[in-house]
């Protein structure tokens, strides 16, 4: 469209339209992009989740000029970030409530997609770039955390490097040659500092944007999982759909104001949230002879980490937490029901959903206490929920009773 | 929207200050009268906001702490820029013979050597020690040392037990032995008996009512506690102003996306 009328626009913008497709590029990603107008709360965490990469992006770099990387010096840098940068504790504290502030809105994010079928028949690639997405984001995350040096850095560093080393055969080598050492030291940290700031932003950011146009390929999905583009009105735009600008570019504005409001809250008032966004025994550097007690992941892995430590032998335990993450992979291909919405699906998968929910955030908060007694058995049982979700996906789904489902979107304005 | 925004904000506001009410209360509990003494909930009650307790601190700290103890983290100049403390009166009081104001307190008059002969270990460094253990545990920890004649040092404490550190309060706070009772309670049909803290009493006393040491210790913490985060009065005093720009901005771009979905139907 823009290739029509580009060569009767005069002056710089047509000058730069005969070179650049500026114009048509905003009128096919935001104004003649329609989007379902029945979008709820759940639909602002994708836009969040941008906002909070673009976020991380900035305050990692302005980070990495002041960061010292190596055994001796992280720590002392990041002390001196804290103390002698002007501003330095606010780009430090804006960076690590990023990454659980990230973490948050990408579980609600990929929550949305479980909630309202967003992975089902045609957006099963849209899926799939958002799981390597959350795949990347782990590793971003884990090796940022290991960065400061401090003392909870260095065994977090320990304890999953080592998971590697339950792989049969090659296990053992390949640890060393993660760690390029043969225990967590100066080289593990250099090359970890290399694949936070370069190697994996490039891959997230190519995720991302392959994210993105696979959304631009299929629309958005929506509450009542219906394809819009099926409707049609007489102008040949889909009845239900609005256009992406201005509607949805000033609601998710709104979104951002309320997230940021939030966000500014922990990061200005509660930057630990009491030991959950930073530990105390990270504010002591590393040191290889003594280990915290008890060695805890992030908020954002304990659920995984649950799992692993419920069972007894470490092998299958790393095997279960690999799969416990594989498992969102192959959701869209276990999810038989002919409907995509919650709203129209039957008590049974509601049923499974609910199951999920609970056992993720019992999981998560399991993972956070000591693995003795009640805890482990607990872990187990909410293990066995986890995996029945997926596990038995095919047959609840197919078993569903499921609702008819309308030709047109619920939307109250 | 902006409701569940404002509860938020003054949830967190009160998540922040609501340590500090909580201490003063609690500060001298009544020595061996009744109940066990409640040690365990004490909270150090400290203002960091509050200068004129972190310049009794910083005092407190050059007279009784960093003989032995750094705080190589933090440099003289900032600490009395931060604590308001006039350059003559640092140079004359804080800073030991031969230094800069703009030199990390580093300077101890222990040897390293010496330290490990005399204590078994190097005295550490305390510039993030209110980070890593947090006020609470600083304040029970100055609070509850006691004569102990089995330990090579004499004393003991009930937050840390078998410190390397002495009781280096002790002539301001007297001397205190501890009196543990025995509870006997039931473990799968034996009879198990447990050694349990009950109370304090005073041997000797020390220079310092219990009042006044309590207030040496909350100030010592209060200055420990800047040193671990010497930003964090600024950091809550932008926060709020932060806060109160993006619930403004949000209640505005509330209004604009009302205004544009007025003919989405």
């Amino acid at each position: 469209m823009a290739s029509v009328d580009a060569p009767t626009q005069g002056g710089f913008r047509g000058w730069l339209n005969k070179r650049l497709p500026v114009d048509s590029f905003i009128r096919s990603q935001l104004l003649d992009y329609y989007a379902p107008k029945n979008f709820n709360v759940w639909y602002f965490f994708g836009s969040l989740a941008l906002l909070v990469l673009v976020m991380q992006l900035f305050t990692g770099i302005f980070l990495a000029m002041f960061y010292k990387v190596g055994d001796t010096t992280a720590f002392d840098s990041v002390e001196y970030i804290m103390r002698e940068v002007d501003y330095g504790w606010l780009i430090r504290y804006l960076h690590s409530t990023g990454a659980s502030a990230f973490f948050l809105v990408v579980y609600l994010h990929m929550y949305r997609a479980f909630l309202y079928g967003s992975y089902k028949t045609p957006r099963e690639l849209l899926w799939l770039f958002g799981m390597f997405i959350y795949l990347a984001l782990m590793a971003e995350a884990f090796m940022g955390y290991v960065l400061p040096w401090g003392n909870m850095s260095y065994w977090a560093a320990q304890v999953i490097i080592n998971l590697f080393s339950t792989i049969p055969v090659v296990g053992p080598g390949l640890v060393e040659w993660i760690r390029g050492d043969y225990g967590v030291a100066d080289a593990t940290i250099d090359r970890f500092f290399a694949l936070h700031v370069v190697a994996i932003p490039l891959v997230l950011l190519l995720l991302v944007a392959l994210h993105l146009v696979a959304l631009r390929q299929t629309g958005s999905n929506n509450p009542d999982g219906i394809e819009i583009k099926e409707h049609p009105g007489p102008d040949g735009k889909p009845i239900d759909g609005i256009p992406f600008h201005p509607y949805y570019t000033v609601k998710d504005v709104f979104g951002i104001g309320v997230f940021l409001t939030l966000f500014a809250i922990v990061a200005f008032f509660v930057p630990t949230f009491g030991n959950l966004f930073m530990e105390e025994a990270n504010f002591e550097p590393a040191n290889p002879l003594s280990t915290p007690e008890p060695i805890a992941p992030s908020w954002y892995f304990t659920p995984y980490y649950a799992i692993l430590r419920a069972v007894p032998n470490q092998r299958l335990g790393a095997l279960l937490l690999l799969l416990a993450v594989l498992a969102y992979f192959f959701v869209p291909w276990l999810d038989r029901s002919p409907v995509k919405s919650v709203r129209y699906r039957g008590w049974l998968f509601r049923g499974f959903l609910a199951l999920f929910t609970v056992s993720f955030l019992a999981l998560m908060w399991l993972g956070m206490r000591p693995a003795t007694g009640g805890y482990v058995t607990a872990a187990r049982v909410f293990a066995c929920g986890y995996f029945a979700f997926f596990v038995l996906m095919p047959w609840y789904s197919r078993r569903d009773r499921v609702k008819p489902v309308p030709n047109r979107v619920s939307f109250h304005a | 929207m902006p409701k569940t925004v404002v509860v938020a904000l003054v949830l967190a506001l009160v998540m922040d200050l609501a340590p500090l009410g909580l201490g003063v209360a609690v500060a001298a509990e009544a020595e061996g009268a009744g109940a066990p003494l409640d040690w365990e909930h004490w909270h150090a009650g400290n203002e960091v906001a509050n200068t004129a307790s972190l310049q009794r601190g910083a005092r407190n700290f050059a007279n009784y702490c960093a003989s032995c103890h750094s705080l190589k983290y933090l440099r003289y100049s900032r600490m009395a820029s931060d604590l308001k403390i006039p350059t003559d009166l640092l140079k004359a009081n804080l800073i030991p013979a031969g230094a800069s104001p703009a030199d990390y307190y580093t300077q101890t008059s222990i040897a390293p050597a010496d330290a490990v002969n005399w204590f078994g270990k190097e005295p550490p460094d305390l510039s993030l020690i209110a980070r890593s253990r947090g006020p609470d545990r600083l304040y029970r920890f100055l609070k509850t040392f006691y004569v102990d004649p089995s330990r090579p040092n004499r004393t003991n404490n009930l937050e840390l037990n078998n410190p390397a550190m002495p009781a280096v309060l002790s002539a301001l706070e007297g001397v205190k032995q501890a009196v543990f009772k025995n509870e006997e309670s039931t473990v799968d049909g034996h009879t198990v008996v447990t050694k349990r803290f009950d109370h304090f009493v005073t041997l000797s006393p020390g220079s310092l009512s219990s009042e006044e040491f309590d207030g040496f210790v909350r100030d010592t913490v209060n200055f420990l506690d800047y040193a671990g985060e010497p930003a964090q009065v600024e950091r809550r005093s932008i926060g709020v102003w932060v806060v109160l720009f993006l619930l403004t901005f949000t209640w505005m771009a509330w209004l604009l996306k009302k205004e544009y979905w007025k003919d989405v139907h």
